[in-house]
This record gives C-alpha cells, structure tokens and sequence, in this order.
C-alpha cells in the first residue's frame, strides 16, 4: 500500500473525493428545486406546463447520462460559448452540474409525483374548501405530505447521483475515478489496491447514507 | 350585514353528469340566511355532489348557482375567496394529516386570510375548546379518534368564520357510539342560527334540528317539508318507500 503513502497520491484522492462531494451538492440542490417545479407542472391544471413537465421527463430520464454531459461541454460550451466560469476546472465543475441536475431532475420530478399520489384526494379538496389556491394546496398541503413519502426513493436518487457524477470525469474534472485512472498508471504493481480503495470510500459514504434515509422515512412519516 | 331577507344559497335549474350518468337533474332549491335544511335519499341520488356543488368542489353542467347574491365564480381567486365563505365538513374528515390539530384549524385565517397568528390562536383554541379537543392540541389528526377528528374538522371550517355550512355526510364514517358527540355540535350550531345544508343519514338530527327536510331520489329534488310533516305525511312514493325501509328498524 506504499501508493497511499506519497503526499501527492493522497492529494489526488481527496481533490478527487472532494470535487465528487462538491458535484453531488450542488446538483442536489439543483436537481432537488427543479425537480420540485417539474412535478409541479406535471400535476398542475394547466395543460402547457404539464406538457412542458412530461416532456422534461421523457427527454432527459432516456438519454445517457454521458450524453448529457458531453452535449453540457461540447454543445453548451464550445459549440455555443456558454461559460460559466474563467477557471477551466471550475467551469467543467459547472457544466458537469448543470448535465447532472437536469438529469436528475426528472427523476426526482417522477418520485414526488409518485409521492403526490399518496396523498389521499381529500387532502387537497379541504385545502381547496378552505380557500387555498392551487399553489397554497401544493405547498401547504400536498408536498410536504408527498416528500415525505419518499424520503426513501430520495435517498436512492441521491445516491445514484453521487456515482453518477464520476461521469464528469469525462469532460476533464479531475474527480474520483479520473484521479483513479491516473494512479493506476502511474502505479501499474497496486492496480487492485487502488480499486478497493476509491470503491472503499464511495461504499463508507453511501451505505450509512442510505440507512439514514430509511431512518429519516420512517421518522417523518405521516401517521393516518 | 345585509338586511334583506333574500336567500343565502339559490340553485337554479342545476343539471351535472358523471359521464353517461345524469346525477343532478333540474335540480332548484334555496336556503335562506341562518336555515338548517336536512338532505336525506337513498344511496347514489345525488345528495353528495349536490352538497359538493355548492362550493363548487363539484362543477355543473348547467344551471345556476348563487351564494350570497353572486353567482358562483368559474375559477381563480374568486372563487378560492367564495370557498373560504363557506365551510364544508367532510365525510373522512380530510384533516390535514402532517399538521397538529391546532395548526389545521388556524391555518386557513393565517394562510387564506392572511390574519395575525396570533389572534387567530386564540380563536382557534377558543373553537376547539367549543368542540371538546382544547386538550388536544398539539396531537396529530392520527393520534385522535374518528369523532373528535370530524369536531376538529368542523372548529376548522369555523374558524374561517363562514356565511353557510355544508356538512357532507359527517357521520357516516364514525363508529355508533361516536355520532352522537358530533351531532351535538351540528345541533348547538343550529340552534345559534349558523345556515346549514346537511347531507346526512342521521334521521334523529333531521327530526330536531332541521327547519326543512329536503328529500333526493335518482338527482331529483322530490319533495320538501318541515321535518314533523316529512316524516309523518311523506307525500311521494319514493319518500314513502324510502322512510319504510329506514324507520322499521
């Protein structure tokens, strides 16, 4: 295990981990808002925002995430010049998080959705009774009842993200697996070692994170 | 408050379908300013949606309807502000579960009416002091029992402080030994001259509270009467079949 010894090889891990942690933020927090809206499309009464919201997620729960990404870079940033950044990792970072929110996104979009289902009728027709606007009953009522029927789902969504997002290693962010690839070659005598060590640290993260989801769902859940 | 002795509630020639099935039909009937008119019919005729329609929770096919002077308002804030004037209380009690029993009661004044919370806590505890939950509060609709929950409801639909009441079968969801706690509610409501429309089974209530009985079969408005005449002289012959099956028991 003398590749984990050298200060550089240790630097390349955590600079790696940490651009993971920092991607899964922010497009958790992106996907999460957007999310939100779109399943509030898809269940509003007007007709164009739920077109727009199924068409959202039709588009982007079908395509390939490594799509996506490579259109954040080659579309959106060489073809039509989008920058979002003067630092060329921090502007990867970003297009990175923009490819993975929208994706995301949709599937967030579909487990509120699913969560709104849950919610019995009744609920949303005493809101109405009481002189609730549609958006009052959606955001009094309705979403807090629906998130929290899927905290759980959530949770897997998140996780799926936090994987998912070594796929920016493929515009050039030197994230986990890019900072594993690098090491591999420069250490071709420790090939398995590194493997288990990066597979090691998402496992640490992720598995106590998905018992806190089920702890969080069980805890939250509305009694009825 | 207006003086005129005009009516609070008027249907007109009110027609409404579920697909091929004509539910309301040609249906006319108002409710004057501080009346209790009973609902009663058998299963399937209408009763609910007729209920349902006054706040429009239910749109119709056809037909008017006024509520205090103005026509029912098709969508919008107008018609969010109609419903706020009138309290519905539900079968299922439709509590909102995520919320304690306070919060569901001060939350239409604060969030609707945009009050002070803090008056309107007072008020609300006051109203669920009324109904007999003031202890508890801070529960969730859950952790309460099917009568107190429909008291709760109706503490919520007051606090809004309504013109009118409609009352969406209240009972039928309860337990024998729970109807009677909410009926006396509805009743102490009556006698304080709150306007009700009431969509019940209840014929007890129907007796001793109601000024007028109003008797529904297949969406049709039979007939109605002061409930001492409706129930002694039913004068048509679904009325009469109806009463036969339900009081021989």
């Amino acid at each position: 295990m003398d590749v984990f010894t050298d200060p550089d090889n240790i630097e390349t891990y955590t600079t790696g981990f940490l651009w993971i942690l920092k991607l899964t933020v922010a497009a958790a927090i992106g996907s999460g808002v957007l999310g939100v809206l779109l399943a509030g499309m898809r269940v509003s009464p007007v007709p164009v925002l739920r077109a727009f919201g199924t068409g959202w997620v039709n588009v982007f729960r079908n395509t390939p995430l490594t799509l996506i990404i490579f259109f954040c870079y080659f579309g959106l940033y060489s073809a039509l010049g989008l920058e979002l950044a003067d630092d060329i990792d921090l502007n990867n970072f970003w297009l990175g998080v923009v490819g993975l929110s929208v994706y995301t996104a949709a599937f967030v979009c579909e487990a509120i959705r699913s969560g709104i289902n849950t919610v019995p009728v009744g609920q949303a027709e005493a809101a109405r009774a009481i002189g609730m606007s549609f958006l009052q009953t959606l955001r009094l009522i309705v979403l807090p009842q629906a998130g929290r029927a899927v905290i759980a789902p959530l949770g897997s969504i998140l996780i799926a993200l936090c994987k998912n997002s070594t796929i920016v290693g493929t515009i050039g962010l030197m994230e986990s697996s890019t900072a594993m690839k690098d090491l591999i070659n420069a250490n071709g005598d420790a090939v398995i070692p590194i493997f288990l060590v990066f597979a090691g640290t998402f496992a640490v993260v992720l598995i106590p994170t998905g018992y806190f989801f089920g702890w969080l769902s069980n805890r939250l859940a509305v009694k009825r | 408050m207006t003086t005129t002795s005009e009516p609070l509630i008027v249907l007109e020639g009110v027609n409404k379908h579920f697909g091929p099935l004509h539910v309301l039909r040609d249906v006319d009937l108002s409710v004057a300013r501080g009346e209790v008119v009973v609902v009663i019919g058998p299963s399937g005729s209408g009763k609910s949606t007729l209920c349902r329609a006054i706040n429009r929770l239910e749109p119709i096919d056809a037909g008017t309807i006024t509520f205090d002077g103005r026509p029912l308002p098709a969508e919008g804030k107008s018609l969010a502000r109609l419903r706020s004037e009138v309290g519905m209380v539900f079968q299922s009690f439709n509590l909102f579960a995520h919320k304690t029993i306070l919060q569901n009661v001060m939350l239409g004044p604060v969030k609707v009416r945009k009050e002070k919370p803090a008056a309107v806590r007072d008020r609300a505890m006051g109203l669920l002091e009324r109904v007999g939950i003031a202890s508890q509060a801070e529960k969730f609709p859950a952790q309460l029992s099917g009568g107190q929950q429909q008291r709760v409801a109706i503490a919520r639909a007051l606090a809004m402080q309504p013109k009118a009441l409609l009352f969406d079968e209240p009972t039928s969801a309860l337990d024998p030994e729970m109807v009677g706690e909410v009926l006396d509610v509805m009743t102490s409501l009556a006698r304080e001259g709150m306007t009700m429309v009431v969509v019940t089974h209840e014929m007890g209530f129907a007796r001793h509270a109601a000024n007028r009985v109003v008797f529904m079969a297949d969406g049709q408005l039979v007939e109605q009467a002061e409930p001492e005449e409706f129930f002694a002289n039913p004068r048509s012959d679904r009325a009469k079949d109806f009463l036969s099956k339900i009081l021989t028991h």
